[in-house]
């Protein structure tokens, strides 16, 4: 498919480990932040393939793995409400709550729908007046812009039996509460690119210069992952830290202007619960003041108690680079994507069920330089 | 979840209101409707970057081709480099 499959060649591909693997002089340990692009390197096998001087841990971005428990548990909470339609992106299923998953609530007998758009929801609302479509919106500042526009949708159209249950995480608050911990050992990020498309580059320039830390804003395929990696380690071996933009095709430096204006419209920021990481400030959006009719939460008077993490799961140091997930006692015994004890082995972008999934675990492969 | 795919516009619907506003995107023969409020200036025939239905970018098609020719634009550089260099070093890169 054309944007899609240039970007897989396997003949660049080897080029760019050839050119990785001849300027890499002393050890670096770089950090993908979406869970996308750990998905794709660890499918593709490219952590095999770099040099042994390159260590790549896998950072937060993924959706599923920061959705902290108490959420899950009023996601579940509204499910299992009578009249109630509840909708979510197919991966929150099976994220374990407190006590059960969406999924066993759903073999329970819940109304619970899997949705590819939070539009197709609004027309859902439309479709079922005596019923309340609650639609799940999460994810990153990537997803953010369309749950948004379900709810001016909404609005616009006069339907009023909507409302989302907002779980909204940033990127940038993220990477500061990462590279300000003590045992950080990040030398440089590849930022998400798809992120970026929306929220343009301006916020990471604070970032590269407070911490003295490259940010190459990458994209997904191999072609590109490899070029963010080559600009990356380019600029720590010159002893550099700038904003550079991988995903010229897709990120422009002010983001999409309409698509952030939307996101205003109808969210304001607010601190919000990582699982595995804790409360980071100013780091979610949630329904502003002016939109509240359609905020799950106040609607259906939500007021759960916050709910315990399970312990036996290391998603946070992992998520912080300071773990890999073969490093889990669990991984792989007690917890597999059969019966996940943490959510990052839940979708195929948590970095367990990656590695559960693709990784050969043998070690690394030759390149040729 | 951030997954996003790059498709075509075969149509584009008309309208009332900006926020509405949607079309038809086909991901390599598969045909889907978009909404296109994010991307006010697209034509029929651009392609788009599509994530949960709406579509959130167009595709910058010139960077798209200079992405794939990085290596070589890094390559030719390195030549400069090193002619201007060769006295002082033998290395060849
Ligand atoms: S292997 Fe399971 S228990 Fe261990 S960190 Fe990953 S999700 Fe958590």
């Amino acid at each position: 498919m054309k944007f899609l499959t240039e970007y897989r060649d396997p003949e660049l591909v080897q080029e760019y480990l050839k050119k990785i693997h001849r300027i890499t002089t002393r050890p670096w340990t770089l950090m993908e932040i979406c869970g996308g692009q750990t998905h794709s390197l660890v499918k593709n096998g490219i952590l095999d393939m770099l040099p042994e001087k390159i260590t790549m841990v896998h950072g937060p971005g993924c959706p599923v793995c920061v959705t902290s428990l108490s959420v899950i548990d009023e996601a579940i909470y509204l499910a299992e409400q009578s009249g109630v339609i509840f909708c979510s992106f197919g991966d929150m299923l099976r994220v374990p709550g407190s006590t059960k998953s969406l999924l066993e609530v759903k073999a329970a007998g819940a109304d619970i729908r899997i949705l590819y758009s939070p539009l197709e929801a609004v027309e859902l609302a439309k479709a079922n007046p005596d019923k309340e479509v609650v639609f799940f919106a999460v994810g990153f500042e990537t997803t953010a812009p369309a749950n948004a526009l379900s709810v001016v949708h909404a609005a616009k159209s006069g339907v009023f039996n909507y409302s989302i249950l907002a779980s909204h995480v940033l990127v940038p608050p993220a990477m500061e509460a990462i590279l300000s911990d003590d045992e950080n050992v990040i030398d440089a990020f590849l930022a998400a690119g798809h992120v970026c498309t929306i929220m343009g580059m301006e916020e990471y320039y604070p970032v590269a210069e407070k911490y003295k830390i490259p940010i190459v804003i990458t994209g997904f395929e191999p072609v590109d992952l490899l070029q963010g990696i080559l600009m990356a380690v380019q600029q720590l071996e010159k002893g550099e830290f700038k904003v550079e933009n991988q995903y010229t095709r897709y990120v422009q430096r002010e983001g999409n202007i309409v698509a952030m204006k939307t996101i205003f419209e109808v969210f304001e920021k607010g601190d919000r619960i990582w699982r595995g990481i804790g409360s980071i400030p100013n780091s979610g959006y949630e329904v502003n003041d002016q939109y509240k009719l359609y905020n799950a939460r106040l609607k259906f008077n939500l007021n759960l108690p916050v709910a315990e993490e399970n312990a036996a799961c290391i998603s946070g140091d992992i998520m912080k680079g300071l773990k890999k997930p073969k490093q889990c006692p669990n991984f792989g015994t007690a917890c597999k994507p059969e019966h996940p004890l943490g959510a990052p082995m839940v979708s195929s972008e948590g970095a367990c069920a990656a590695y559960y999934h693709y990784s050969s675990s043998t070690g690394r492969k030759e390149v040729i330089t | 979840m951030c997954l996003a795919i790059p498709g075509k516009i075969i149509s584009i619907d008309s309208q009332q209101e900006e926020v509405f506003r949607n079309g038809k995107v086909s991901f390599g023969g598969i045909i889907r409707q978009v909404n296109l409020s994010m991307v006010p200036d697209v034509k029929e025939g651009e392609y788009v970057l599509v994530h949960v239905g709406v579509a959130i970018t167009k595709v910058d098609e010139k960077e798209a081709m200079q992405t794939l020719e990085y290596l070589k634009q890094m390559g030719e550089m390195d030549e400069l480099d090193t002619s201007e260099t060769k006295e002082k070093t033998q290395s060849d890169n």
